[in-house]
């Protein structure tokens, strides 16, 4: 049976019609026109479809919409404020970390989250934190190297 | 023009950032799948649950009673047959009669929705008859009773051989023979974003559109011309992002084609979507490789002769099967000079995802025995592993026995940096039990002489408008899946007209807008493409200096165009603004328009297979990899990884670094981790990224990259190729620095820490 809920996405209240199957990162991209969150396995492998829910990264291919109900979701349409880019979406381009950039969003995503929880990390640190994003395209160094970057900068 | 002869390049040579970079970390970068048109339904795909067999009944009467459901096709409905080169086509949008693997499409649905579809799936049903399922290509090869393909005898779709010079005679000769045998298995690209095709048939006009995520723009368009026959003006490809390919997204899906079958049904958009796992199922990834190779040395090191077998894993369908197979003849051609070749290879059909194109296609499978055999010589003959490849190595003008001309190398110059970089030549056979280091190097062709629909046109042309209304437009056919061709393309551009690349508007990746292109594969793209736009830009600037030479009071051949100018050589002073030179000339003369086009160089040998081997260029790559192994679990940790590229004149150092740390992780994926499993059943064990183990983080070395000084005079920017080669010698610098920390030659990849412990004694 249909429900209404209340997702607050990116500061917006969006309501949305789900079933109880239905998942977030479904009803983000084809409701709410989100399509910023890509789907790369869609069952938890690659983390290409994170997002941060009340601050943390979580695999939206695994969330069930109805579990989200008033929850504070951000996606990587939301991270930009008012025409200027997070520090992270710029050292991205800057250091040439975005190749296809199917795994961005998802890799930005996490490494904001990562940054929050430990704004001085090492190399280790990072390579740790984002140990379950995946990249075919990169090899991670320069991943590595633009998260490395703002964090020496904060 | 002077202006195209100098090296010290405004644009050309830096790293800017990629022109796309800013949509993809904004989300706004636009992949297939986030595309949905008005009134667009979803298609979903009915997997075959055996390997080999006959389809004996459909019965899908139930899944059209499901409320929301428009259609179920199968392939009865639409039994032409695709493949990407018009070779043996044996592969349908849904098979007609036969499974020739585990999840072919046997059926599809088109609903409201894709939870619709995929629930009426299950309602249908589907009755087989089983066969026996070929999974080992040697096996395959003895059981002609039971063929994958009726016109397949003995399961072998092409067999190749070329001989030059006379290695039986050579090997007699010399001082020293190795053999052995290598194995590689069939691997997955693993492009993150999974294949999609909307497809919106227009009923009115017979025309369709098909977006997907393919990596030759001309020939998806003609692929889709042909199985779907309709007139190849009548289909428009357009590509939007596309989430990596890797070669992988080479050859149209069969997901695609259903959603322009369905489309035509319905008169309505519709979009197919693979799942992981159906990407996985139906792969067109690397083929499995089972190689046994000689090769014959004189006394002072330099290679008599090289004897090489191969035979190759196909799976179920053609595919690249016969390219694949005739470029790992030609990649043996280099980057040593070997007098005396003979290459003999088949390939072969098995119950099994069809394997096709993976970066460094048939270069990788090649150069793992090759370099893994060198170090065996190197050791025999008491020659250090560095100084073997030295003096053997291809110079600037060497002549292959293929009669492929190498106009450009530098690898002698990747080699030494590597080795000096990483003090290879202290640590080799010095570090402690258990701790190693391996070298190899790699090469990589940039563009056969072939076109995949055999016809004499360019293989890629450019065509450019220079107006105040839209600006420096450059419309190519050049397909960027991810590596940055759109980024090269506009910075060669610009460099012609002195303009920044940002104001280049680059139409890329729509069958209708931009010319043909051979496509994104072979590396090609920018030296090829780049030739094109080159050649265009020149045209159209040298049109523009003519008319504007006269008002100015100078020749044109004294103007060159820089900073948004076009000034003179002798008086900078005498100097007009690039736009208001264009104003003059469309006030006097119209729309500034060039175009420019490209032919790689035509074969010279008469052989079989002739085509493949003639590339204007080959790139270079020189690998060292340190690796440490846990003596008690079997896992081989690389910590430090060292490369030197010779790609001529990088276009974009960022992007080139780019490109060989891609290549490497990829390598060393196929070193330590990658393998396609199957059940006895046929049915695929690790179709999904956890059991499918690519490199992650932590997983990657070090990385020290370099890019050595090269320019090759023959290039348009002096730029090579640099997509392929390092993906091509990882595997084989990972292999030797093992056998340098264990003493024990690993023969099969993936080296797995069970493989370690069996070496070990310990298993």
């Amino acid at each position: 049976m249909k429900q209404i809920i209340t997702l607050r996405v990116n500061g917006e209240a969006r309501e949305v019609m789900v079933e109880p199957r239905d998942i977030l990162i479904d009803v983000m991209r084809n409701q709410l026109g989100l399509t910023g969150t890509k789907k790369g396995c869609g069952v938890g492998d690659c983390c290409t479809c994170t997002v941060l829910m009340d601050g943390r990264p979580v695999l939206s291919c695994l969330m069930l919409a109805l579990s989200c109900q008033g929850k504070e979701i951000l996606t990587i349409e939301g991270l930009e404020k008012d025409g200027r880019l997070d520090p992270l979406q710029q050292a991205f381009i800057d250091h040439g970390a975005v190749q296809c950039g199917y795994c961005t969003p998802g890799m930005i995503l996490t490494a904001k989250a990562l940054l929050a929880e430990k704004p001085r990390p090492t190399q280790e640190d990072i390579r740790q934190g984002m140990s379950g994003n995946l990249c075919r395209c990169t090899g991670y160094v320069k991943i590595v190297d633009a998260v490395q970057s703002v964090a020496d900068k904060d | 023009m002077s202006t195209t002869e100098k090296r010290n390049f405004s644009v050309v040579g830096k790293s800017v950032p990629r022109v796309d970079a800013g949509a993809k970390v904004r989300g706004r970068a636009m992949f297939t799948d986030d595309l949905s048109l008005p009134n667009m339904v979803y298609g979903r795909i009915k997997p075959a649950t055996i390997a080999h067999g006959i389809i004996k009944k459909i019965d899908y009467a139930k899944a059209l009673e499901l409320p929301g459901v428009l259609g179920v096709i199968t392939g009865k409905d639409w039994p032409v047959p695709f493949v990407v080169n018009d070779h043996m086509p044996s592969e349908y949008p849904l098979t007609p009669e036969k499974v020739c693997y585990y999840g072919e499409g046997v059926a599809a649905v088109a609903a409201t929705s894709e939870a619709v579809a995929e629930d009426a799936l299950e309602l249908i049903e589907v009755t087989y008859e089983e066969l026996p399922v070929l999974l080992d290509p040697q096996e395959a090869m003895k059981q002609d009773d039971v063929r994958i393909h009726d016109f397949a005898e003995n399961n072998i779709h092409v067999t190749g051989e070329q001989h030059f010079g006379d290695v039986d005679k050579a090997l007699e000769d010399c001082h020293l023979v190795v053999e052995n045998r290598y194995k590689t298995p069939g691997l997955y690209g693993a492009f993150l974003e999974p294949q999609s095709g909307l497809a919106d048939y227009d009923t009115d006009n017979d025309k369709l559109t098909l977006w997907t995520c393919n990596q030759l723009s001309t020939y998806c368009q003609m692929t889709v011309a042909r199985t779907l026959q309709m007139r190849p003006d009548k289909v428009r490809v357009i590509f939007p992002c596309i989430g990596g390919g890797f070669g992988g997204k080479t050859e149209i899906t069969p997901a695609a084609l259903v959603a322009c079958i369905l489309s035509k049904k319905l008169g309505r958009p519709v979009k197919v979507t693979y799942d992981r796992q159906e990407s996985m199922w139906q792969l067109k990834g690397r083929h499995g490789a089972d190689m046994v190779v000689k090769m014959g040395f004189n006394k002072d090191g330099t290679i008599a002769a090289c004897d090489f077998d191969t035979t190759l894993d196909g799976g179920a369908h053609s595919s690249w099967g016969l390219v694949v197979l005739w470029f790992s003849a030609a990649l043996l051609q280099g980057p040593y000079i070997i007098s005396n070749i003979r290459f003999q290879g088949r390939r072969v059909y098995t119950n099994k995802g069809t394997a096709g194109a993976q970066r460094g296609l048939g270069g990788v499978q090649v150069r793992l025995a090759v370099e893994c055999l060198l170090d065996e010589a190197a050791e025999k003959l008491g020659i250090d592993a560095f100084k073997l490849r030295h003096i053997n190595a291809v110079e600037s003008g060497h002549q292959t026995p293929s009669a492929v001309t190498v106009r450009h190398s530098e690898y002698k110059k990747c080699l030494e940096s590597v080795v000096e970089r990483s003090d290879y030549l202290e640590k080799r056979g010095k570090l402690p039990f258990g701790r190693g280091i391996g070298l190899a190097g790699g090469h990589y062709s940039t563009g056969g002489a072939f076109l995949l629909y055999p016809s004499f046109r360019p293989h890629s042309t450019a065509n450019i408008r220079v107006d105040t209304e839209a600006g420096l437009t450059v419309s190519v056919g050049a397909t960027d899946i991810g590596q940055g061709s759109t980024t090269v393309l506009a910075q060669m551009a610009a460099e012609i007209f002195g303009l920044p690349h940002t104001d280049v508007n680059m139409v890329c990746m729509d069958t209708t807008l931009a010319p043909m292109d051979n496509g994104t594969y072979d590396s090609r793209l920018t030296y090829g493409a780049g030739h094109a736009v080159k050649n265009a830009a020149i045209d159209a600037r040298d049109k523009l200096l003519k008319v504007v030479a006269i008002g100015m009071g100078v020749r044109d051949f004294h103007l060159e165009c820089g900073n948004g100018h076009i000034y003179s050589i002798y008086n900078p002073k005498k100097k007009i603004g690039f736009y208001e030179a264009v104003d003059r000339y469309q006030n006097s003369v119209g729309t500034l328009w060039g175009t420019g086009d490209y032919t790689p160089p035509q074969p010279k040998g008469n052989y079989q297979g002739n085509l493949i081997g003639p590339s204007p260029a080959f790139g270079f790559t020189a690998q060292i990899a340190e690796v440490d192994i846990d003596l008690d679990t079997g896992k081989v940790r690389i910590p430090r990884f060292w490369e030197a590229s010779d790609c001529g004149q990088a276009i974009n150092p960022m992007s080139v670094e780019g490109q060989v740390e891609g290549g490497l992780s990829m390598s060393i994926g196929h070193a330590l981790y990658e393998e396609v499993q199957y059940g006895e059943d046929g049915r695929m064990l690790n179709s999904n990224l956890a059991d499918y183990k690519i490199p992650s983080t932590m997983d990657m070395p070090e990385l020290d990259t370099d890019i050595v000084d090269s320019y090759d005079p023959t290039s348009s920017f002096g730029n090579k190729e640099i997509g392929e080669g390092p993906a091509t010698a990882g595997g084989p610098a990972v292999l030797n620095a093992i056998y340098d920390a264990i003493g024990v030659r690993i023969t099969e990849t993936p080296v797995t820490p069970e493989k370690i412990l069996r070496a070990l004694g310990k298993i």
